[in-house]
């Protein structure tokens, strides 16, 4: 079994922190994982993207060019790397940013506002929380108390953010298992 | 220990305090930049020492410094970084002194780009600075390999009083992975007494050491290149590391690749196993020394038909593969060096195309 | 008769290279009697330039290293970042410090590392054969500028104590003369001050000897003491330029 995802949006929306906190849990429940960053001058500000591979054998080829599953949190990573994803794949569509859909018929959209709703949850700054615990819950890749624990654990250091981040993160699986 | 999720930048810099390196000499160039500041956050918990150079030139003289007083040290640096400190890599082979070089690569030549590449195969191999010296140089494939081979390299460097090189690339410094800090390969250093500049006082000595790399005269310059060279060949016995891939089939054709590279083609060599065509893999982990008897001995196999070198640059290691495959069989060479990296399904096509 | 002269104990007892005439057995005697002084010769590490001073580790009785050309300040960092016990000094030349090594030498001094640098400052390459060197005054003849130094071409000597000292990091940056026995016994204190505020880990220290090359300068060594004296001296002032105490600066 190998699983990749891609976490993409603008730099500033959390994306590499989703896309660490994924692969953190999957870690903790045993699996080989690898977090591959794009990096350079797109982290100034520019497009971020982040892929998480995760597989119960060795990981051969960080080199993902087709990943199994989508994160899109704006509309240029939507139209950049819908058509990538694999048959069967999810594609999550932060609507409250992008207007459009993937226009794919083989995979399976999970549309939502995922700003509002972290403006619900108290700050749009934990959008990426909402939409990392949507996709979770959604895939079913790793265990969301695991991943609950992880998040926990990210934000030791700032524990008045953790409040938020729960309630976050319990918005978004609600919706993914609506 | 537990595994931790860490960026290979990171995860070097944290091997380097778990190997008794305290400290550490650097100065600022994507993709390596996270090693400097991990280590400026994490030294002066363990009482270390960090300073950022004002440039290359000077980092690779602050680590003949340190290395000349029998200390542990250690650099990163990229690929434009590394041709800065390739001056004082001659004058530290020259003078014999242990250190640690690492280079996160990127492409090539001039500014080039940031993203991965492993264009810097000849420097790291075949010199980079001036006269007769090498590297002892480890590649590594992943995040975990660039820790244990971060941590095995102060050991080496202080057996063979010597630079040694970690060659890893953009990929690897920037990737999270899994990692864990094998305990096993933390080495006490060696006694450096009868060589280093760490005063008369400390060692109780009443003669002096002088740390040099000047031998005006022939002979004494010959002798010295002579040691040098001794300690090449008994590299060449002692330290090569290489990994066989697939080997135990009757396979077709072998690739040749290290690093990065390699793991794509271990992917692209069990997609083209399912198809039904079998192809070996020699990992060359070391390059200097370069498994010479494994590369031939896999392409002597009667299945295979061809060699292909696949390396992230254009056809630099490929003359090693042809020099060890010694004309039994033909040797191919893939490569791309803009900084993107092939997909498996291109290397199972071009290898595909090449056993045609 | 009493003994009336010996070689200091951080000396060795061979015969130097340098030319008849040439400073730099003035310079190295001066560090040496305050190794000595200071009781400091086993955990003291020099650093040789590329320059005459090359095979300075052949006559000085301590550890040493052998630097690249200009680099012995950064050589210096490492050393003395990683073992502050120890005394370290770089004996560097105008051609070493001033010209190629004029990065390192301005960044130490920056960063306020805790070593000396002893400066010899005689307006000329000596050891490649006489070449032009920053501190070569205007109209001095050089191999490379054989009609004499022209500034508007190649600029006006570097003033390198007055350089250094207008860093804001506090240091000891001083400029002597080994051109005459009054000189000397100045430059020795200089020099004994110099290794006193490493000793204390106070500050960076400079010690500039302004000193002559009667080889290169086509001179007998009588007429090159006098020549620095008209010429030199003028134009480099000698004096303290910088202590790292704010109320001796006034």
């Amino acid at each position: 079994m190998q699983k990749e995802v891609q976490f993409a949006g603008f730099g500033g929306q959390g994306i590499l922190l989703s896309a660490k906190l994924l692969a953190y849990a999957a870690m903790k429940q045993g699996y080989n994982v690898a977090w591959i960053p794009s990096y350079g001058p797109e982290m100034r500000g520019g497009t971020a993207y982040c892929t998480v591979v995760i597989s119960d054998r060795l990981i051969g080829s960080p080199i993902i060019k087709t990943p199994g599953h989508l994160v899109a949190m704006n509309r240029p990573s939507l139209e950049k790397f819908a058509p990538a994803v694999k048959p069967g794949g999810i594609i999550l569509i932060n609507s409250s940013l992008i207007p459009v859909r993937s226009g794919r018929d083989d995979v399976t959209e999970l549309v939502f506002p995922v700003n509002d709703v972290a403006i619900e949850a108290g700050t749009v700054k934990s959008a990426n929380i909402v939409a990392l615990s949507a996709f979770a819950a959604k895939s079913g890749l790793v265990d969301l108390e695991t991943l609950r624990e992880c998040i926990k654990e990210e934000f030791a250091s700032k524990s008045k953010v953790i409040p938020i981040n729960m309630d976050a993160f319990d918005r978004g699986v609600k919706i993914a298992q609506q | 220990m537990a595994k931790v999720l860490m960026k290979g930048n990171e995860a070097i810099g944290e091997a380097a305090i778990k190997a008794g390196c305290l400290n550490y000499f650097a100065y600022p160039i994507t993709p390596q930049s996270e090693v400097a500041e991990y280590l400026a956050k994490r030294l002066p918990d363990v009482n270390g020492t960090f300073v950022q150079g004002e440039s290359e030139v000077a980092v690779g003289y602050m680590i003949f410094g340190a290395a000349g007083c029998g200390e542990r040290v250690m650099t990163t640096s990229s690929s434009p970084g590394i041709s800065l400190m390739s001056e004082a890599l001659s004058y530290i082979a020259g003078a014999r002194c242990p250190a640690v070089f690492v280079n996160i690569m990127r492409g090539g030549p001039g500014l080039g780009g940031i993203l991965p590449s492993q264009g810097d195969y000849f420097q790291a191999t075949k010199g980079g600075g001036h006269g007769d010296y090498h590297l002892l140089v480890m590649a590594p494939e992943g995040v975990q390999e660039a820790v244990e081979m971060t941590m095995k390299a102060f050991p080496l460097a202080e057996k063979y009083r010597g630079p040694v090189m970690i060659l890893g690339d953009g990929l690897i410094g920037q990737m999270m992975e899994p990692v864990e800090f094998p305990d096993n390969l933390y080495a006490e250093p060696l006694n450096n007494d009868d060589w280093a500049t760490s005063g008369m006082d400390k060692r109780g000595a009443d003669k002096k050491n002088i740390v040099k790399s000047l031998f005006l005269n022939p002979k004494e310059l010959n002798d010295n290149n002579l040691t040098l060279k001794a300690q090449y060949e008994q590299m060449k016995k002692e330290e090569v590391m290489s990994e066989a891939y697939n080997t135990d089939t009757d396979y077709k054709g072998l690739i040749v690749s290290y690093g990065t590279m390699s793991r794509v083609c271990r992917t692209a060599i069990d997609t083209m196993k399912e198809q039904g065509l079998e192809i070996g893999m020699i990992r060359p982990k070391t390059l200097f020394p370069f498994p010479e008897k494994e590369i031939y001995d896999a392409a002597a196999k009667e299945s295979c038909k061809a060699v292909i070198s696949i390396e992230l640059s254009m056809g630099q290691m490929v003359e090693d593969v042809e020099r060890c495959v010694r004309g039994i069989k033909p040797v191919e060479w893939y490569g791309e060096c803009g900084g993107d990296i092939p997909a498996p399904e291109t290397i199972a096509d071009v290898v595909q195309s090449l056993l045609n | 008769m009493g003994k009336t002269f010996s070689k200091p104990r951080a000396l060795t007892d061979v015969p130097t290279h340098y030319c008849p005439g040439c400073t730099h057995g003035v310079a190295h005697r001066l560090v040496a009697e305050t190794i000595d002084e200071l009781g400091i010769r086993g955990k003291t590490v020099g650093i040789a330039p590329v320059g005459c001073a090359v095979l300075a580790y052949n006559y000085f009785d301590c550890d040493f290293q052998e630097a690249a050309h200009g680099r012995a300040p950064a050589m210096a960092t490492g050393i003395k970042r990683v073992r502050p016990d120890l005394m370290v000094f770089t004996y560097q030349g105008d051609g070493d410090l001033a010209s190629i090594g004029m990065g390192e030498i301005i960044h130490a001094a920056n960063r306020g590392e805790k070593f000396t640098t002893i400066f010899i400052n005689n307006a000329i390459y000596g050891m490649t054969g006489g070449q032009m060197a920053p501190t070569t005054m205007p109209g001095q003849r050089a191999s490379t500028a054989p009609a004499g130094r022209d500034t508007g071409s190649t600029g006006m000597p570097v003033k390198m104590a007055d350089l250094l000292s207008a860093l804001m990091t506090p240091a000891y940056v001083t400029r002597q003369a080994l051109l005459s026995p009054k000189h000397i016994n100045r430059a020795k204190k200089a020099v004994k001050k110099a290794f006193e505020y490493q000793m204390n880990n106070t500050c960076f220290s400079f010690v500039e000897l302004v000193s002559t090359c009667p080889t290169n300068w086509g001179m007998t060594p009588k007429d090159a003491l006098k020549w620095a004296e008209d010429t030199l001296i003028p134009y480099y002032e000698l004096g303290e330029f910088k202590t790292p105490e704010p109320e001796e600066e006034q």
